[in-house]
């Protein structure tokens, strides 16, 4: 809808709304026109803030333009809201509304960003449900063009904005018919033209500001009437009937919940309930909150209510309730003293923050703290509801078991499958079939992992004859059909929690129908007796792999689905699948469509119901397999092994549980209260991802490190030690004596995989440069299956990490062998398998770790940094490590200055405490204090030394300033500030912050994680996205070419700058490191970063990079101001001139070749601009690199 | 004026220069220069049975079914909208060639899983292919494949593409065979309309830096013509197939000896990419030279005239010419003495 009523869409990414705005990019280049038939221009900016003040440009200017956002991106455009709204411009902003970040961020649904906005002079405009968020982005343009109040229009992020549901569209002639060409007319009217020229924003003195903000109120007096005659035009041409405050309920209601957002759904259902069972209670919608109309609330409401309970999915931490809350009780006192109503009991509550679930069961218990005598015992003003709040107490008890009418009336199914395996894209086919096939109302909601590698995404279908409002998602045991595509999720997850007795349990497994019963864990098999369920098996991988179809089972579990389910008679289903694999596929490959044809009706023939066998008799068990005790455990073996172990308090209370799926269990006084949490949890969880490891060969070996420097997962390590500390090693635990004649006598070494924490992604074989010479194909690191590996091995890596970290002053840090042998301070991270990106955070902390201070950017980095329930950061021996946080997007360069600066000022504060206190601490140990050259490690570590005597000494000083230097004394050891963050923050958002941190002298570490796109959300364009490549927001194909940071970078002169890719250089970029940490300025290091939006196996992350670099398209330099400081030529060319034309890295990506396929002209023309521009920037780069020596030649 | 005509599996040609399947024929435009240029007919770029399974299986990955599973980032590239896949770009190129061209198109299928794919075919003759080039590029690597399952693999694929087309359909070989005219008398029991001989296979070289393989084309020489001729030779007059030349002929010389030793069409490739179209009408002329030098009337003079059956000592194309050869070597001066 935003796409067919605007003309210009300014955009940018943020979760949830990155979607709205990558489609309305695709269809823009697909030519497909708006309602007047022209192509609406997309144009994504540098941030939101820029996104905005695009738009208050074109609008400003006459055109009809619009965005989408949420969160702090909507935080971003608040300056630009006021002006807009201050300007009277018609204008309509779609919100996925987010959680705001504060001690944390968070991705998911609230109403936190747009309360923030109440006050910029939009109105706001609440939908509930996808229906809704279609016909109030209509209701919202027609409303905004004849009222001139612009409109934030917006519905829960996640719930709604990512709901699939089936929904009655809205019909061309009937946007036409809503939309006032006259009121279009005058919009451009007011628009700013050389042919009638006006000024807009001036700058106003005391004298006329106050009347002239005063001015606009006609305008704002007039917008709820102005929304409602849109509601009912819109009502007149659909039959769909909004008014700006709906209430469903009892006439006689006596308890009122008021609220708004998809919340308001679910308690609509509840009401339903209730009233059917003669409870006088019923539900308010607010749909207008600005401006906010209290006759029309108080009209709304009925005179019966007596107690209403106000709900906000928002916090206003410090306020005596929040913002809606606020504004029905200002409306209902004000009537009171009119004498017009009384009310007996008004109380706010909070629920729904971050997505947190909402369900009837909670509505129940808020309509329950109305009562006149509540069962629960009462309530105060304010409360939650969906928590358990044991610290303050706010929080109300719920029935989990409560379900509705309309629940029961519902088919509901759950599907669990893996990330990649298209469990998810199938169920939204599933829905479409079903929403297109039949009178059902369908619903499908998606629960995704917080990690990227091997993530899990369960599948939440509802359908039924009446209209679906269930905001929540399937509960426990109603669902009639769970299917689980994973064989190997039967040993950990609670797959049945959500089946319905009398139900069915499909599972994919190799096991044939005689024997499957044999292979499933106890647990499972007692709830198939207990809730009877029938159960059916698949080996749809078999199926696949026959049809010529590889791995991919989605059309095979769909077919199970609709085969079983009996949704649709089964001839039915089966053409509709068929249908939509004809869609899907439609021109692109006759042949995909033949083999899913094939795979489908295949899929019949394999489909098979297993025979249960006989139920047990009252006190016989189900025929438990026997179990080890951990296999029982939803979690992995070496989960309960490490339990065993004594795990850390706040690991067993905290981490541990969220593992386990229940942190919605975990009460207030449990967690940190300012987001604060320890380092190294990543270790206790043990995924189990890959289905292969790495084995080391240690006669092959030639102890290169190579293997460990790529890894993205710190899963493969090295480890010098003395021979003898191995004495009491497992017997498979391999060591040999170190090769490298650095190390003293009778050291040994030893190539460790981390067999649980491994991702199998197979990077380190690559890496691997050493070849049997009589068989080329064994390297001296070799896959091979995890089965009969992993008991062994993980052994075998507890001892390794027994062992002590080799002397780090006897290792050379400045090789790739040595610094291997350096303990990483980050491992085991969410990253994807194969990730670019890791290795480069890894390698500075086994360099710098101990004294890292990390300020990062929201993206990848700071999700698989810094996503609960664990972090990859870890502490080394001594308990030291990186420091990590994350503030925004936008400030990291920022973020991170302020944490020199701060380092810095009480160093210099500690050092002038020193002076001050020298004669007590000693003349000699004062001036070697102030006096240190921490440069290098070596130093830092004879500080460490030196601060702890001073600690000592101060412990025993009667100096009445020892306390004060003591809680400063730390600060005499330098650390090392890193900023680390993507190309979207540094290209992009980031990058006015990013220049101004360079321009300064401050000595940080800036380091660039150069994917080429927005990799977090899901791989937008950024300013590094090279020329020819597709990425959402161009889709068509990015027309210009990557911006050249580091060139920028170097222009200041004082900065350090290299760029480096590991894959194709790492002695490079292990000096790179180095050199920039010791640079004591800004250094800037940009790094090639590999990752899956570039459509490749990440198996060949390595070979790309060497592409990329051979090509042209990476060329690897240093820019080190202390060259120049020496008379030397501080720009040095890395890498070789190409050697391969640029063709040949960019046909081997898909994120180049499809367009080669959707555009083959603009591909081509793309091509040989790359090429030129390859060229022309590796000859600028030859030119500097010998302009120097040119110039110091006698003569020149 | 010489009657350069010739047949090519029931098509009426001007003259036997046909380019073979190379990239030239990927662009309308090159197609159209080579035809100005006197080609005769077009064997299109090769629709490799390989190509279109990686193709579809990175559609499969990276586009349609991009799933990760990941709340912020369920895909990372754009759908793609529509666009067509490589059989689809085959054939509207195919398409597009037989409307702007007006010499024969012949389709190339290359691949050699029995999996059904040749049924494509089908979609190639739709397409308005005049005829079909079957290349079943296959190294028989398999030390329990006897000679007799290779064959067979041939013919089954033959037979399989005869099922669905109505089509001429020329079956591309490679020079290694037991008993090379007992399988060209299969092939064409089994109904093909021609044999192009012989196919080229990319060579695997080891990068001694790396210790990799690759995989390179080298373009042909001419010597590579001779066993062309030879087998030809032999074949003309024993089979009713057409019998096209393809490897080794960069000038008139190659291209009048396999006419001599009995080709109904010779192939250029390698030259062409070399050299330009200017190259084929080069060929075409000196051939023509020749020709009338010679005072041939017809092409059909020509043609076979120098084959086994006509030649006066058929052994001359067989073993004794080994002999003849080994024994004429002299080394050059100072290498043995």
């Amino acid at each position: 809808m935003a796409y067919l009523v605007n003309e210009v869409i300014a955009i940018y990414p943020i979760t949830p709304a990155s979607a709205m705005g990558e489609w309305a990019d695709e269809w823009a280049s697909q030519g497909r026109p708006n309602l007047w038939g022209a192509v609406p221009k997309i144009i994504e900016m540098q941030s939101e803030g820029g996104a905005a003040g695009a738009l208050h440009g074109a609008l400003t200017s006459g055109a009809l333009a619009t965005s989408f956002t949420a969160s702090q991106g909507l935080l971003l455009m608040i300056p630009n809201l006021y002006k807009i709204a201050g300007e009277l411009t018609p204008f309509v902003l779609h919100v996925a509304a987010r959680a705001l970040a504060t001690h944390a961020l968070s991705i998911f649904g609230d109403q936190s960003d747009v309360m923030a906005c109440r006050a910029t002079g939009c109105a706001m405009l609440a939908a509930n449900s996808p229906q809704e968020a279609q016909d109030f982005a209509l209701i919202a343009q027609t409303a905004t063009l004849a009222g001139r109040i612009p409109v934030i229009h917006f519905f829960d992020g996640f719930r709604t904005s990512h709901e699939v549901a089936k929904i009655v569209a809205v019909e061309s002639d009937t946007v036409r018919a809503m939309l006032d060409a006259d009121l279009i007319a005058a919009h451009r009217a007011r628009a700013l033209s050389p042919e009638h020229p006006v000024l807009r924003g001036t700058s106003q003195n005391p004298d006329v500001f106050f009347q002239s903000r005063e001015r606009a109120n006609p305008y704002y007096d007039a917008f709820p009437q102005v929304v409602q005659e849109a509601m009912d035009r819109f009502g007149e041409l659909t039959g769909r009937r909004y008014k700006l405050f709906d209430y469903v309920g009892a006439a006689d209601a006596e308890r009122v919940i008021v609220l708004m957002g998809s919340g308001a759904e679910t308690v609509h259902e509840t009401v339903e309930h209730l009233v059917a069972r003669g409870e006088k209670v019923g539900v308010l919608k607010v749909r207008l909150y600005r401006p906010f109309a209290a006759d029309r609330l108080l009209a709304a409401l009925p005179e019966s209510a007596r107690a209403i309970a106000v709900l906000d999915r928002c916090k206003e931490p410090g306020a005596d309730g929040e913002p809606l809350y606020k504004d029905v009780v200002t409306a209902l006192a004000q009537e009171a003293a009119d004498g017009a109503r009384t009310m007996q009991r008004i109380i706010g509550g909070r629920y729904g923050l971050a997505s947190k679930e909402f369900t009837p069961g909670m509505v129940k218990a808020v309509f329950d703290a109305l009562l006149p005598s509540p069962a629960s015992g009462g309530v105060g003003r304010q409360f939650t509801v969906g928590i358990h709040d044991d610290l303050t107490h706010l929080s109300l008890a719920w029935d989990a078991d409560f379900r509705t009418d309309a629940s029961r009336q519902l088919q509901h199914a759950v599907f669990w499958g893996l990330g990649a395996d298209g469990t998810v894209s199938a169920n939204k086919n599933s829905i479409k079939i079903l929403g297109e096939a039949t009178d059902l109302q369908a619903q499908g909601y998606f629960v995704y992992d917080s990690k990227k590698s091997g993530a899990v995404t369960v599948s939440h279908l509802r359908f039924g004859p009446a209209p679906i409002r269930s905001a929540y998602l399937v509960e426990r045991g109603m669902a009639g059909f769970v299917a689980c595509h994973q064989p190997m999720f039967v040993d950990r997850y609670e797959l049945l929690e959500h089946a319905a007795p009398d139900g069915v349990f499909l599972l994919n497994t190799p096991a044939p129908p005689d024997k499957v019963w044999d292979t499933l864990p106890g647990k499972l098999r007692a709830q198939i007796v207990e809730k009877r369920l029938q159960l059916w098996v698949v080996d749809a991988y078999a199926v696949a792999a026959e049809a010529g179809m590889g791995r991919r089972i989605n059309t095979i579990m769909q077919t199970c689905f609709f085969a079983i389910s009996g949704i649709l008679p089964k001839e039915t289903a089966i053409a509709a699948i068929k249908q939509a694999v004809d869609k899907t596929y439609g021109k692109k490959s006759r042949r995909l469509v033949e083999l899913n044809y094939k795979a489908i009706d295949m899929t019949l023939e394999h489909l098979q119901q297993v025979n249960l066998p006989p139920l047990p008799q009252a006190g016989e068990g189900v025929g438990e397999r026997e179990l080890p005790a951990e296999e029982q455990n939803p979690l992995s073996p070496t989960l309960s092994h490490k339990r065993e172990r004594e795990v850390p308090d706040f690991v067993h209370d905290l981490t541990l549980p969220i593992y386990q799926g229940h942190g919605d269990r975990l009460p207030v006084s449990v967690l940190p209260a300012d987001g604060t949490w320890p380092l190294g949890t990543a270790q206790y969880e043990k995924r189990n991802i890959a289905l292969e490891i790495p084995v080391w060969e240690p006669d092959l070996c030639t102890q290169c490190g190579k293997c460990v420097f790529v890894c993205p997962h710190s899963a493969i390590r090295a480890r010098a030690f003395a021979a003898g500390d191995a004495a009491n090693a497992p017997s498979s635990f391999k060591h040999v004596p170190a090769k490298s004649k650095d190390f003293p006598a009778g050291t040994h070494i030893s190539y460790q995989v981390a067999p649980e924490d491994c991702t199998g992604c197979g990077d380190c074989v690559e890496a691997c440069p050493i070849h049997d010479k009589s068989n080329v194909s064994r390297r001296a690191v070799n896959m091979a299956p995890v089965g009969p590996l992993r008991d062994a091995e993980r052994d075998n890596f507890a001892f390794f990490l027994k062992l002590p970290e080799f002397d780090r002053k006897l290792v050379k840090h400045g090789t790739i062998p040595g610094a291997m042998l350096l303990d990483p301070l980050f491992e085991f991270s969410g990253a994807c398998a194969g990730c670019g990106e890791t290795p480069y955070i890894r390698l500075a902390t086994q360099l710098f770790g101990d004294r890292m201070l990390v300020a990062n950017a929201t993206g990848c980095s700071s999700i698989y940094g810094g996503n609960l329930p664990s972090t990859p950061y870890t502490v080394n021996g001594a308990g030291r490590g990186p420091s990590w946080s994350n503030s925004l997007f936008e400030d990291n360069a920022e973020f991170g200055l302020g944490m020199r600066l701060a380092a810095d000022q009480l160093m210099d504060y500690a050092k002038q405490l020193v002076r001050e206190l020298a004669s007590d601490l000693g003349g000699d140990l004062a001036e070697a204090l102030v006096a240190a050259d921490q440069r290098e490690e070596a130093g830092i570590v004879e500080q460490r030394s030196r601060v702890a005597v001073l600690l000592d000494k101060l412990a025993a000083s009667g100096h009445p300033r020892a306390r004060e230097l003591a809680s400063v004394a730390e600060w005499l050891v330098r650390r090392s500030v890193w900023i680390i963050g993507g190309d979207g923050w540094a290209y992009d958002i980031g990058y006015g912050g990013l220049d101004h941190v360079l321009a300064l002298p401050y000595d940080v570490n800036i380091l660039v994680l150069d994917t080429e796109v927005y990799s977090n959300t899901g791989g937008q364009t950024s300013k590094a996205t090279p020329i020819g490549a597709v990425a959402k927001f161009s889709a068509g194909g990015k027309a210009t070419a990557k911006k050249d940071l580091a060139r920028l970078a170097s222009d200041y002169g004082h900065v350090y700058v290299a760029t480096v890719a590991y894959g194709a250089k790492d002695v490079q970029t292990l000096r790179v490191f180095h050199e920039a940490e010791a640079y004591p300025g800004p250094s800037l290091i940009v790094a090639y970063s590999p990752c899956i939006a570039h459509g490749y196996d990440m198996l060949y992350n390595q070979r790309q990079q060497e592409l990329a670099v051979k090509s042209g398209h990476w060329p690897l330099i240093r820019f080190d101001p202390r060259l120049a400081a020496e008379g030397g030529n501080p720009f040095k060319l890395d890498s070789a001139a190409p050697t391969q034309p640029i063709q040949s890295f960019m046909e081997s990506e898909t994120r180049f070749a499809m367009l080669a396929r959707s555009h083959p002209e603009a591909a081509q023309r793309f091509l040989k601009e790359a090429q030129q521009e390859a060229e022309q920037r590796f000859k600028a780069y030859q030119d500097l690199a010998q302009s120097h020596a040119d110039a110091s030649k006698p003569g020149a | 004026m010489i009657d350069l005509s010739t047949d090519y599996l029931g098509l009426k040609l001007k003259n036997p220069l046909v380019p073979s399947a190379s990239p030239l024929s990927r662009h309308l435009d090159t197609a159209l220069r080579l035809e100005d240029a006197g080609a005769a007919a077009l064997v299109m770029y090769s629709l490799f049975e390989e190509e279109l399974q990686a193709e579809d299986a990175m559609l499969d990955r990276f586009l349609l079914h991009a799933d990760l599973g990941h709340g912020e980032a369920d895909s990372f590239l754009p759908g793609g909208g529509e666009f067509q896949g490589g059989l689809e770009r085959y054939l509207s190129h195919l398409h597009q060639l037989k409307r702007r061209l007006e010499i024969p198109v012949v389709a190339s299928l290359n691949g050699v899983s029995p999996s059904g794919w040749v049924e494509l075919g089908r979609a190639l003759e739709q397409a308005g292919a005049d005829a079909l080039e079957l290349n079943v590029y296959h190294v028989a690597a398999d030390m329990m494949q006897s000679g007799k399952a290779v064959e067979a693999r041939y013919l089954d694929l033959l037979g399989d593409l005869r099922r669905v087309v109505n089509l001429p359909i020329v079956m591309k070989l490679s020079p290694f065979f037991s008993s090379l005219p007992n399988f060209v008398r299969q092939l064409e029991a089994a109904g093909a309309q021609g044999v192009a001989l012989f196919n080229r296979f990319y060579q695997p070289d080891i990068d001694l830096d790396d210790l990799r393989m690759t995989d390179q084309l080298h373009l042909s020489s001419a010597e590579e013509a001779l066993l062309r001729i030879r087998w030809i030779a032999i074949l003309h007059g024993r089979t009713q197939l057409t019998l096209a030349a393809t490897g080794g002929v960069h000038s008139e010389s190659e291209a009048l000896k396999l006419v001599l030793a009995g080709a109904d069409v010779v192939h250029l490739a390698s030259c062409l990419l070399q050299h330009g179209p200017g190259k084929l009408t080069e060929i075409l002329a000196a051939m023509q030279n020749w020709m009338e030098e010679k005072e041939y009337e017809s092409l059909a003079q020509l043609k076979g005239s120098m084959s086994q059956q006509n030649l006066p000592d058929p052994s001359l194309v067989a073993r004794a010419s080994y002999l003849r050869v080994l024994d004429s070597f002299s080394p050059r001066p100072g290498v043995w003495s």
